[in-house]
């Protein structure tokens, strides 16, 4: 029988990976994906509770994070081509600017 | 409440959502990575089906399949040589970030198991929901409905504007 907790493991494995994913990974886009993956296991936990509490605000909450998503990929896949564009890459050990001199070496 | 089927139908689409997750964190390659996401938006799409979101299941066919998806595509296409796998490679953070990462998947999986969570008693049926949905954003939600399409109109602007080549003026002499 699947019920909610089922539901929520998923959420959590799906976050955790996205998780994993952003602090793992050295490449910009990756890192994005992995933040739409937190997104959608975020996103499976509100539409799961919605269902068990029989409650249709959890899907709206839902709907409002996936507008943000769209609005978030757009945005920073622009400045990612913006990147790509001045730097020729779009690694993050490379986006060091802001790193003190001193501690950079 | 749920069917044999339905066990079924949530085991396959966890395979298929935790492999694609998989592959999106540690995969070397970005092509595997933005295909892996196709997989995992799909499979939560799926999940939303099971769950009896119909409306959001189609938003999320759209919007992300339809939409984010592609951009990604060109982004992974447009930035990088395919070809090029050590472009992608893992760093040395792993074995800070270890520790982290297991710090946080043993507070939310003692989070799920210690909470007493609240079910209602009937599950509702499982009806069309578009209608309520849209009652919702009508009415207790307007303002951040409004806000939302304010922060599209936004981001509609603030992309083209980002991404375009500069313009060049033609001065007359």
């Amino acid at each position: 029988m699947v019920e909610l907790p089922h539901f929520l493991i998923v959420s959590v494995a799906l976050f955790v990976l996205g998780f994993v994913g952003v602090i793992l990974r050295r490449n910009l886009i990756v890192v994005l994906m992995s933040i739409e993956l937190m997104l959608n296991g975020v996103n499976l936990s509100f539409v799961a509770f919605s269902r068990y509490l029989g409650d249709i605000q959890g899907q709206v909450a839902g709907f409002f994070v996936i507008v943000l998503a769209a609005a978030e990929a757009a945005v920073g896949l622009a400045i990612i081509i913006l990147i790509f564009r001045r730097r020729g890459s779009v690694q993050t050990t490379r986006l060091t600017d802001l790193k003190d001199e001193i501690h950079a070496a | 409440m749920m069917t044999p089927m339905q066990d079924l139908a949530f085991a396959a689409l966890s395979g298929i959502v935790i492999a694609a997750g998989c592959l999106i964190a540690f995969s070397r390659n970005l092509v595997y990575s933005a295909f892996a996401l196709l997989g995992a938006f799909v499979g939560v799409a799926g999940y939303f089906v099971l769950l009896g979101a119909d409306f959001v299941a189609v938003i999320q066919l759209l919007v992300y399949i339809g939409g984010i998806m592609v951009l990604y595509l060109f982004a992974v296409l447009m930035t990088s040589g395919i070809g090029d796998v050590t472009l992608t490679n893992r760093s040395i953070a792993t074995k800070a970030s270890a520790p982290l990462c297991i710090v946080l998947i043993i507070l939310l999986g003692k989070l799920i198991y210690t909470t007493e969570w609240y079910v209602a008693a009937e599950p509702t049926e499982i009806a069309p929901t578009t209608a309520a949905i849209g009652n919702a954003l009508l009415t207790e939600y307007l303002l951040p409905f409004e806000l939302a399409s304010v922060l599209l109109l936004g981001t509609l602007v603030g992309t083209v504007a980002l991404a375009r080549r500069g313009v060049k003026v033609i001065k007359k002499s």
